[in-house]
C-alpha cells in the first residue's frame, strides 16, 4: 500500500491510521531554526465523522487509503442495501445502513448524490443539498395563514418529516435544505 | 486539473514593501560601513546539521541552505564587516512560515559577541519599521520559567515529556528510543509548540544562552553549566532570526560536523560533505565575530501583518 508522507498531506487527502479512513482536513508545520520538525495534523475519521489531531514528525507518513468521492445515481433500495450506479461504467455498488445515515431519508430514486468509496464500497453517502418531494400526510391547511410564521410536522413520500408553514397542504411538492432538514418553499406547479 | 495557475500569490503593494525593504537593509549597512557581498548559491559542500536538509544539484554539487560557510571564509581572508540578502534552500520545508527557498539577510560583525550584535538587529529592525520600545530579552533558561513553569536545565528528558503531555501538547507519533532520550528532542517540541508562539507578541523578543548541547555553530562558555552564546529572535510568535558569538576554533568545529555526519548516517538520512574550506579557513584563523541570519520573508510578513509566507513571495514553492 502507498505511504503519504506529511510533506504530501494537503487539505483532503485520505490516510490510514488503526484500519479507519481520515481525510486530512489542515496540515501545520512547525520547525525551530535548528531544530525536529514537526507537522500537527488535524483529520477526520470518515466513518465517525470524529475530527481530532494528531503531530508526526515531519517526514513520516501515513497509509493512504484507497477513498475516492464519485457521482453516482441512485437506482433502489432492498430494505437491507441501497444501490447506485457509477453513470459512466454502469458499475453497481451496495451502501448499507450505516453509509445512508443522513442520507436515507431524502432519496427517492434516480437522484445523482456524492459517494465516498473506500475500497471501492460506498462509505459515505451524501444526499443533494436541496431535495424536492411530495407531502403524504399533513394536517388540514390554514388556508390564507401566510403571516403568522408557525409550523407544523408533514410527512414526505421518502419518509421523512419536517416542519412546514401552516398553509402548505397533502399533495404538494416542497422544497427542502438536506442539511438542515429545513422547508425552502413550494415548489411551483 | 484547472489551467496552470501562473499568477503571484503576493499582491503589488507587498512586493513594493518587498522592494523597500531590501532598500532599507543596503541604506543600514552602507552607513555602517558593512560590505555587501555574493557567494555561491552552488557549493561542493553542505551543512550537515541534523535537521536541515541541503537539495543536491545535478553534476555534484549543493544549493546552500545559508551563506554561512562562504561569508566566514571571506572574513578568515580579511574582508571585516559583511552582509548579503540571498536566496537558500531548505528541502520539504513548506508550510505558514516556511518556503523551500526564501531570502536570507546574513551578516557578520569582527569584534561583536551575541549580546551586541542583538542590539544592531534591534537597530536594523527599527529601521524598517518594528516598534521603538518594549523590547523584550530573556535568557534560554527564565523563557522556560516564565512561559513553561521550570528550569529546563534541571528537567531530563522524561521530565520534560512528562510535562509537555501534562501541557496537553500530543507528541509525535513513533518516536525512537534515542529520540525519547534526548532532552533536547524534548526541548525542541517546547520551542516550538510551547514557548516560541507566545513570544514577541507585540514587539520582537530575543531568546539567548542557549544549552550547551544546541550550540550549532556558537561557541560555549563556561557557565554554570555551560550555554552557547547563541540567540533567536521572535516576533508574533514566529523565528526570525538566528545568531552565534561565533566558533572560531577550527577543530571543535570538525569535531561537531563529525558528530553530525555521524548523526546523519545513524538515522538514515542524507550525509553530504561537510564544508572542509570552512575548516582550512578556520585553521588559518577566523577573527572573533558574531553572525546572524534573518529571515527576510518573514520579517516581511510581521511587518505587514501577513498570515502566510506566500503572501509576501511572488511565486512560492507551488507555483515556482
Amino acid at each position: 500500500m502507498a505511504s503519504i508522507s506529511t510533506n504530501e498531506m494537503k487539505s483532503g487527502t485520505k490516510v490510514l491510521i488503526d484500519g479507519d479512513p481520515y481525510a486530512v482536513i489542515d496540515n501545520e508545520y512547525r520547525k525551530p531554526g535548528k531544530g525536529q520538525a514537526t507537522n500537527t495534523l488535524k483529520i477526520r475519521n470518515l466513518k465517525t465523522g470524529r475530527v481530532l489531531e494528531k503531530t508526526l514528525k515531519s517526514g513520516d507518513s501515513w497509509e493512504a487509503a484507497d477513498v475516492e468521492d464519485t457521482d453516482m445515481q441512485y437506482l433502489y433500495n432492498d430494505g437491507e442495501f441501497w444501490t447506485f450506479m457509477d453513470p459512466t461504467s454502469f458499475e453497481q455498488v451496495q451502501a448499507g445502513k450505516e453509509a445512508m445515515a443522513e442520507a436515507a431519508q431524502w432519496l427517492k430514486g434516480e437522484e445523482t448524490v456524492r459517494v465516498t468509496l473506500w475500497n471501492e464500497v460506498p462509505l459515505i453517502v451524501y444526499a443533494p443539498n436541496t431535495v424536492e418531494l411530495t407531502i403524504t400526510e399533513t394536517d388540514p391547511g390554514l388556508r390564507g395563514d401566510t403571516a403568522t410564521g408557525g409550523t407544523k410536522p408533514a410527512t414526505l413520500e421518502t419518509g421523512a418529516v419536517v416542519k412546514v408553514p401552516l398553509f402548505i397542504n397533502e399533495g404538494e411538492k416542497i422544497k427542502v435544505d438536506t442539511r438542515t432538514g429545513e422547508y425552502l418553499s413550494r415548489v411551483g406547479k | 486539473m484547472t489551467a496552470t495557475n501562473w499568477k503571484p500569490t503576493a499582491s503589488f503593494e507587498v512586493l513594493r514593501a518587498r522592494a523597500a525593504l531590501l532598500n532599507t537593509f543596503r541604506i543600514f549597512f552602507a552607513e555602517r560601513d558593512v560590505l555587501e557581498v555574493s557567494t555561491p548559491l552552488r557549493s561542493r559542500y553542505a551543512t550537515v546539521d541534523r535537521h536541515i536538509d541541503s537539495f543536491a544539484t545535478d553534476g555534484g554539487g549543493w544549493l546552500q541552505t545559508s551563506p554561512e560557510f562562504a561569508m566566514k571564509r571571506l572574513l578568515a581572508a580579511g574582508s571585516g564587516p559583511i552582509w548579503q540578502a540571498a536566496p537558500v534552500f531548505r528541502r520539504d520545508e513548506q508550510g505558514r512560515d516556511h518556503n523551500p527557498e526564501f531570502t536570507m539577510l546574513e551578516w557578520y560583525r569582527p569584534g561583536f559577541d551575541h549580546l551586541t550584535l542583538m542590539d544592531e538587529v534591534e537597530a536594523l529592525l527599527r529601521r524598517c519599521g518594528a516598534p521603538e520600545f518594549g523590547w523584550q530579552r530573556y535568557r534560554y533558561r527564565d523563557v522556560f520559567v516564565i512561559f513553561a513553569g521550570f528550569d529546563p536545565f534541571k528537567a531530563d528528558a522524561a521530565e520534560l515529556r512528562r510535562r509537555l503531555g501534562e501541557r496537553g501538547i500530543a507528541e509525535p507519533e513513533a518516536l525512537s528510543d534515542d529520540e525519547i532520550a534526548n532532552p533536547d528532542f524534548w526541548l525542541d517540541l517546547w520551542m516550538s509548540l510551547v514557548i516560541g508562539p507566545q513570544l514577541g507578541p507585540q514587539t520582537p523578543a530575543f531568546v539567548y544562552d542557549f544549552p550547551a548541547s544546541q550550540a550549532a555553530l556558537a561557541r560555549v562558555r563556561d557557565d554554570e553549566p555551560p550555554v552557547a552564546e547563541r540567540f533567536e529572535l521572535f516576533w508574533h510568535g514566529v523565528e526570525l532570526a538566528n545568531g552565534f558569538h561565533e566558533l572560531t576554533d577550527a577543530a571543535e568545529q570538525q569535531r561537531r560536523f563529525e558528530a553530525d555526519q555521524q548523526w546523519r548516517a545513524a538515522n538514515g538520512r542524507a550525509v553530504p560533505p561537510y564544508d572542509a574550506a570552512l575548516i582550512a579557513a578556520l585553521q588559518a584563523g577566523l577573527p572573533p565575530c558574531a553572525g546572524v541570519a534573518l529571515g527576510a520573508d518573514r520579517l516581511l510578513m510581521q511587518i505587514l501583518g501577513c498570515a502566510r509566507i506566500e503572501d509576501v513571495i511572488a511565486f512560492p514553492a507551488d507555483r515556482a
